[in-house]
């Protein structure tokens, strides 16, 4: 049987303010355990909760880059559950009435280019964390993480293969970051995906039985876990086996998912509105001031690339990977005037360069005005595309500009028909065998006498033109 | 009268208290307002005062048990500090007056145990918002009052430190959950207190005690601090002998705290500024079914005597009706304590309060603790919250009860069409007898039915004494204000105190 896969994530985007979402406590990741950690926190005997305006301002922010619908009420609501990091008994979170409704969010899978919708987003405060090593038999408790914001961006099932969620989840990860709603750090939590997978024989309508995969940080174990999560589910399926409803856990030594949670399981959350926070109020105005301020989104950026430099879509969605690396093409792009080029090296060579010494454009050593010297360059004919890599090798290790680096080294490429007809007749007169083989008709083309040419001491010569200037005078 | 040795228990007291044999009975049952006169005039210390003060909590509370904790060293020091403050010229006008605070306020360095074995050792590390503003006026801590456990209850006897007793009458419940500050106040023991009200917790200890008490508009006293039991319902207040005194504290007490997301942002206000108003045109409106079925007839006398008081100062009567006064009792004992199961949840023995010395894992540690921390009354609103707010429940319950508030907010807003202030009885009865309805939730529950309303509204009420029922136990007179319209009761609590003396009247002990 045919099957298909449906996929939908929630995700927990962790908002980089710097205090608590409903106190003066600080967010600083990495503090020693429970300094950070205020009365409000440690849910004493009558502390209240005061929402950390900066956490709706930043939900506002995705909601208008998701084309959401901003709920100008919203409402907190308490989630109640007993747990040792869980101070109050509750968490506060939204239900009902989330900050963010119906959004969408395009994906780059290959050359398609599909649109995936977001079915809320709502702010909640982070647990803190149960250490269950290195305390012999008992569990130790860090409230420092208690009381981060958290904005949990839940999407509709419309992801159908690994590569979409892994997609979705990336392209997210970017527009949070690229807004600075979110460091992104994914090994320290900034960024949790949850993933809701299930399957249905190609052509069912109904949606099959999901499982819930919990807390995967890395889009690595994203991709892992959802091709393991699928294939159980259609060998369990094919088996003549259930899928039941339930949420697991993927483990990366493994590479497989295992049960954490059965429906019977399940809590029964008993939310209702928080009475300690009145209901969110957004006017319009707060909702324009934020408007005014969104910088160009990488979607509208990406279609702009490809209509204004003609770059393709897949280029255009790595080159809108992150807003320093669409700065640095797009500088690259105009100051050379060649959008395709740019985009060529930027992809290719720079972000090879980048990827191999672990480095962010940021700490790239070709700033984007030496790397147009280079485009410029080989645009015009003086570097040949070996000439040009040379050239590469030596701005990757100077401070010099490539016409620097060419005048230095002698690089420039010689397209004076003149001074290659010399070089031409000079091969010819040391190579009578080359010559010989070349009218005997074992080679096709004169490719040894070529080599010769472009080998040559004297100058680098544009390598078409030598093609045809042997060609006559071999003829 | 002073004893020479400490009192066993959470009571201390100093060896050595400064006596005030000359004029002990003026200034025992002086109000907060003579008192601040009387240290204005320096015809008397505020260490003199708080010593006075403690003598007499040494002496009565055994008998009284309004009082969980005293430290006399602690008041002492407070007391010589405003004293301090007063040679010095920077003293305001309340510094060096004792008070009492209700064991639900979070006070630095004192047990706040809000009368539960659960935080039966819980000092807090922090101060409310109510008692830095206590704190700031130089007001000096005679100790904590004696409350039903987290507020839940009628009569006091919930506290998990025993019932206190109606000074009027030692077999007489003090009413709840603010008994031990009424009972302070009316047995002298403190000048003023702090309580809070959630369904009457303030007004009906008043009334069942003899003494004058207010519970403002819901959002004018901050939350903060205050040992949560229903967050959308709960309101400090003061307790005093008088209006005029209850108006002086309210001013220290009140106050936009931006550390409560309902407190509200208004001007500071002065709620003495109208007391004096004459009544001339007052419009008192008497909901019909205040007075229906169930009302005591000697209680329903006592009204009708002070209504008849406040007619000969100019003050004018229309009949209303507030129709969905019964639906009160059936909201409240939804809405409060699906708030409080939740409330109540940081109560795990995780991180303070009391743990089971014994479990097995997590979760035994979890049903130990909250098994033996919480009195019944306490678990028996843990439970039915837990169930109004389960999956499937929550629509016929929750939601129900809040359509059912907005109704009554509705009915309030109707009747202060056609007037200024409601007036009614407290309480169907006067107190009844310890152990009288303790067996009985749902006949405790029926007796909050004049109160309730005012909490679900979020209305200003207030209980001033109006006289004495059949068995000789005090009786009190509710006045119903608008939202924000503290001063106007205030006003007619006053008038009514300039012309009748049931206030300055105090049980013999």
């Amino acid at each position: 049987m045919k099957w298909e896969v449906v996929i939908g994530l929630e995700v927990h985007v962790q908002l980089n303010t710097a205090s608590k979402i409903f106190s003066g406590a600080s967010t600083a990741f990495g503090a020693a355990p429970n300094t950070q950690a205020s009365a409000v926190e440690l849910a004493f005997p009558g502390v209240l909760p005061v929402l950390n305006r900066a956490a709706v301002d930043k939900a506002i922010r995705l909601g208008l880059a998701l084309d959401a619908t901003i709920n100008q009420k919203n409402v907190f609501a308490r989630k109640n559950y007993f747990y040792p990091d869980l101070p109050k008994g509750y968490q506060i979170s939204q239900m009902e009435l989330p900050i963010v409704e119906h959004g969408k969010l395009a994906i780059q899978v290959g050359d398609e280019e599909k649109v995936i919708r977001v079915t809320r987003a709502h702010l909640e405060e982070d647990a803190g964390k149960s250490l269950h090593e290195d305390f012999q038999g008992m569990t130790g408790i860090d409230l420092n993480r208690a009381g981060t914001p958290l904005l949990e961006v839940v999407s509709e099932p419309d992801m159908r293969s690994p590569d979409e969620a892994v997609a979705y989840a990336r392209t997210l990860h970017t527009l949070v970051t690229w807004l600075g709603i979110c460091d992104g750090n994914m090994q320290e939590g900034s960024f949790r995906v949850d993933a809701n997978v299930s399957v249905r024989p190609l052509g069912q309508e109904a949606f099959g039985t999901r499982r819930e995969i919990k807390n995967l940080n890395s889009f690595r174990f994203l991709q892992q876990a959802i091709e393991y999560e699928i294939q159980w589910q259609i060998d369990t399926l094919e088996d003549g086996g259930r899928v039941e409803q339930a949420t697991v856990l993927f483990d990366p030594d493994t590479g497989e998912t295992r049960m954490m949670r059965s429906k019977e399981d399940a809590h029964d959350y008993r939310y209702f509105p928080d009475p300690d926070l009145l209901p969110v109020r957004i006017d319009s105005a707060q909702i324009d001031a934020i408007r005014a301020e969104m910088p160009e989104l990488p979607g509208q950026m990406k279609a702009r690339f490809v209509a204004e430099f003609g770059v393709s879509g897949y280029d255009a969605g790595l080159l809108t990977g992150s807003r320093a690396l669409a700065a640095y093409f797009e500088t690259v792009a105009r100051a050379s005037g060649q959008g395709k080029l740019a985009a060529n090296w930027v992809n290719g060579e720079i972000a090879a360069r980048l990827n191999r010494d672990g480095k962010d454009i940021g700490d790239c050593p070709i700033s984007a005005e030496r790397l147009s010297g280079l485009v410029v360059r080989i645009a015009d004919g003086t570097l040949s595309s070996k000439l040009a890599k040379q050239v590469f090798e030596a701005l990757w290790d100077s401070e010099l500009s490539a016409d620097a680096i060419i005048e230095r080294d002698g690089l420039k490429q010689v397209s004076d028909v003149g001074a290659i007809e010399k070089m031409v007749l000079d091969a010819i007169a040391a190579n009578p065998k080359a010559v010989e083989e070349f009218r005997a008709g074992k080679e096709k083309a004169p490719n040894a006498l070529a080599g010769q040419v472009l080998k040559a001491p004297t100058g680098k010569a544009n390598p078409a033109q030598v093609q045809e200037i042997l060609k006559q005078k071999l003829a | 009268m002073i004893p020479a040795e400490l009192v066993p228990g959470a009571l201390r007291f100093p060896v050595n208290l400064p006596s005030l044999s000359g004029h002990y009975d003026t200034m025992i049952n002086a109000t907060l307002k003579a008192l601040s006169q009387q240290l204005a005039a320096k015809a008397v210390s505020s260490e003199e005062l708080a010593g006075l003060y403690l003598n007499r909590i040494a002496a009565l509370n055994p008998v009284l048990n309004a009082f969980i904790t005293v430290d006399g060293d602690k008041t002492l020091a407070e007391a010589r500090a405003a004293d301090a403050l007063r040679a010095a010229g920077q003293a305001g006008p309340l510094a060096g007056v004792p008070i009492a605070h209700k064991d639900i306020f979070c006070q630095q360095g004192w047990k706040t145990s809000c009368g539960s074995k659960m935080l039966d050792n819980f000092i807090s590390p922090y101060d409310a918002h109510a008692i830095e503003q206590c704190r700031a006026a130089g007001l000096v801590t005679l100790g904590r009052t004696n409350m039903d456990e987290f507020a839940m209850g009628s009569s006091n006897e919930n506290s998990f430190y025993g019932p206190v007793k109606n000074p009027w009458d030692l077999a007489a419940i003090p009413g709840g959950s603010s008994g031990g500050s009424a009972a302070a106040v009316a047995a002298r023991l403190a000048p003023v207190a702090t309580g809070t009200d959630t369904g009457g917790s303030i007004r009906q200890p008043a009334s069942h005690c003899g003494v004058t008490g207010i519970k403002p508009t819901y959002g004018v006293v901050s939350r903060y601090g205050m040992v949560a039991y229903a967050s959308s319902l709960d309101q400090g207040g003061p307790l005093a002998q008088t209006a005029e005194d209850c108006a002086l504290l309210l001013n220290v007490m009140a106050g936009f705290d931006a550390r409560d997301s309902t407190s509200l942002e208004r001007t500071k206000e002065d709620y003495t500024r109208d007391l004096n108003k004459p009544l001339n045109g007052l419009k008192i409106g008497l909901p019909r079914e205040y007075f229906a079925e169930g009302l005591a007839e000697d209680v329903a006398g006592v009204v009708d005597g002070a209504i008849a008081e406040l007619k000969k100062l100019g003050a004018e009567v229309v009949e209303i009706s507030l129709p969905n006064t019964q639906l009160s009792i059936p909201a409240y004992y939804v809405i409060a304590p699906a708030e409080a199961s939740t409330n109540l949840s940081r109560y795990d023995g995780v991180r303070y309060g009391h743990r089971a010395a014994e479990y097995k894992d997590l979760v035994d540690m979890y049903e130990k603790t909250r098994a033996e921390g919480f009195g019944a009354e306490v678990k028996r609103r843990i439970m039915v919250g837990t169930y109004v707010l389960s999956h499937g429940y929550y629509d016929a319950y929750y939601l129900k009860a809040q359509k059912i508030r907005r109704l009554i907010a509705n009915d309030f807003k109707a009747a202060f069409e056609r007037c200024d202030v409601i007036l009614g009885p407290v309480a169907p009865t006067a107190a009844f007898n310890l152990g009288e309805k303790s067996g009985d939730p749902v006949q405790m529950y029926l007796s909050d039915i004049y109160t309730l309303s005012v909490n679900l509204a979020g209305l200003p009420g207030m209980s001033v004494p109006a006289g004495f029922a059949a068995n000789g136990r005090p009786v009190g007179l509710q006045i119903i204000g608008n939202y924000f319209a503290e001063a106007k009761m205030l006003n007619v609590a006053h008038q009514f105190q300039q012309v009748t003396d049931w206030h300055r009247k105090a049980p013999a002990l």
